[in-house]
């Protein structure tokens, strides 16, 4: 055991920024085509409030959020004063403090503060997903990848549908709607194959998630209030009854 | 509209890197505890589960090519599990549903 530990070790250590930074690039372009798709059609409603190109891509770069930008327009568009602006984004996007506290793990206590914060300035759905995909720790320069194509992905897809509107071929745009949710497929499904326990969270999840769009009452709670209280429910139930056993000193391996 | 519409971007920008950044640049070290630690290693299946269904069903123009997208993905998934060939893959098959629809 000692010795498949060193092992594997020696192979992580081979492992070079470089190696990591292109395959973040590599995992990033799925993220990216499906980011331009999903931007432009924000890039269409940032049109419709009066936004300019410039003023939507600019939202594009410093949020990254689609939903978070969404409800940061609508109160660009009633000019309801920022301390409106301040708690809907909190809000509206509270979910990125559980993806961030997952990630603080995953990263490892040899991640240096200068490289959290970097990390963290691109933490959306999708990055989460794939860096917490990665098999044993996180190394920044994965993020850095797939952030330096999802990016421009996001920011050139706001600014295209801000400028252009409704040009791109309708059915086109609507194929590569499923593109990010393909990815999220793909993130959780192959683990799931190995492991009961993360198959019966991923059914009951989408269950859950599902009775939450029906159900009178609840169908009212906005999108990212019922990702928090199904995440912090579903995975606080998981925890209890079925906690992850790990080895002495080996982190938490998502391939078990 | 408003007319500082930047400086309500930079308001935002704030808030949300405050929320991505603290929990990531606060919490250095390993945490011990086994309930935590379980809690956080489910998060993203459960986070990632709930983001997509039934939102996919409502992602492209008719719910049946969305289905045949949703199921098309986890086929893919199941067999091969590479992120692109699995967003690409449920992109072809929304795009020749639609075509008959």
């Amino acid at each position: 055991m000692l010795y498949i530990r060193g092992w594997e070790l020696s192979n992580e250590v081979q492992k070079t920024n470089g190696y990591w930074y292109k395959k973040g690039l590599r995992d990033g372009i799925p993220i990216a085509m499906g980011y331009f798709a999903v931007a432009f059609t924000l890039g269409i409603t940032a049109k419709n409030i009066g936004m300019t190109p410039i003023q939507a891509a600019v939202s594009s770069m410093l949020l990254h959020a689609s939903a978070g930008q969404y409800a940061a327009m609508t109160v660009i568009a009633t000019g309801t004063g920022y301390l409106e602006m301040i708690m809907t984004t909190l809000i509206v996007n509270l979910r990125y403090l559980l993806m961030s506290c997952a990630l603080s793990q995953k990263a490892g206590s040899e991640m240096k503060a200068g490289h959290r914060m970097i990390v963290s300035y691109y933490i959306t759905d999708e990055i989460f997903g794939i860096a917490s995909a990665v098999e044993g720790k996180l190394n920044p320069f994965y993020n850095y990848g797939a952030a330096s194509v999802a990016g421009p992905g996001w920011t050139i897809g706001t600014f295209l549908g801000a400028l252009l509107g409704t040009a791109l071929p309708e059915r086109l745009g609507l194929a590569f709607g499923v593109a990010l949710y393909g990815m999220f497929i793909a993130i959780i499904i192959p683990p799931a194959k190995k492991n009961k326990i993360i198959c019966g969270i991923i059914v009951v999840s989408m269950l859950s998630s599902s009775l939450f769009s029906i159900l009178p009452g609840v169908k009212e709670i906005s999108e990212g209030f019922k990702i928090i209280i199904l995440t912090i429910v579903i995975a606080g139930i998981a925890a209890w009854k079925f906690p992850v056993q790990e080895e002495e000193g080996k982190e938490g391996d998502r391939e078990k | 509209m408003t007319q500082n519409v930047y400086l309500y971007l930079i308001v935002a920008a704030i808030t949300l890197y405050a929320i991505r950044a603290l929990p990531m640049t606060l919490i250095r070290k390993d945490i011990k505890s086994p309930f935590i630690r379980s809690f956080l290693y489910y998060v993203p299946y459960v986070t990632l589960a709930v983001m997509t269904f039934p939102a996919i069903l409502k992602a492209t123009g008719s719910l049946i090519s969305a289905w045949a997208g949703f199921l098309a993905a986890l086929v893919i998934a199941c067999v091969d599990g590479n992120l692109f060939r699995v967003a690409i893959g449920a992109c072809i098959v929304v795009y020749i549903v639609e075509l008959f629809l």
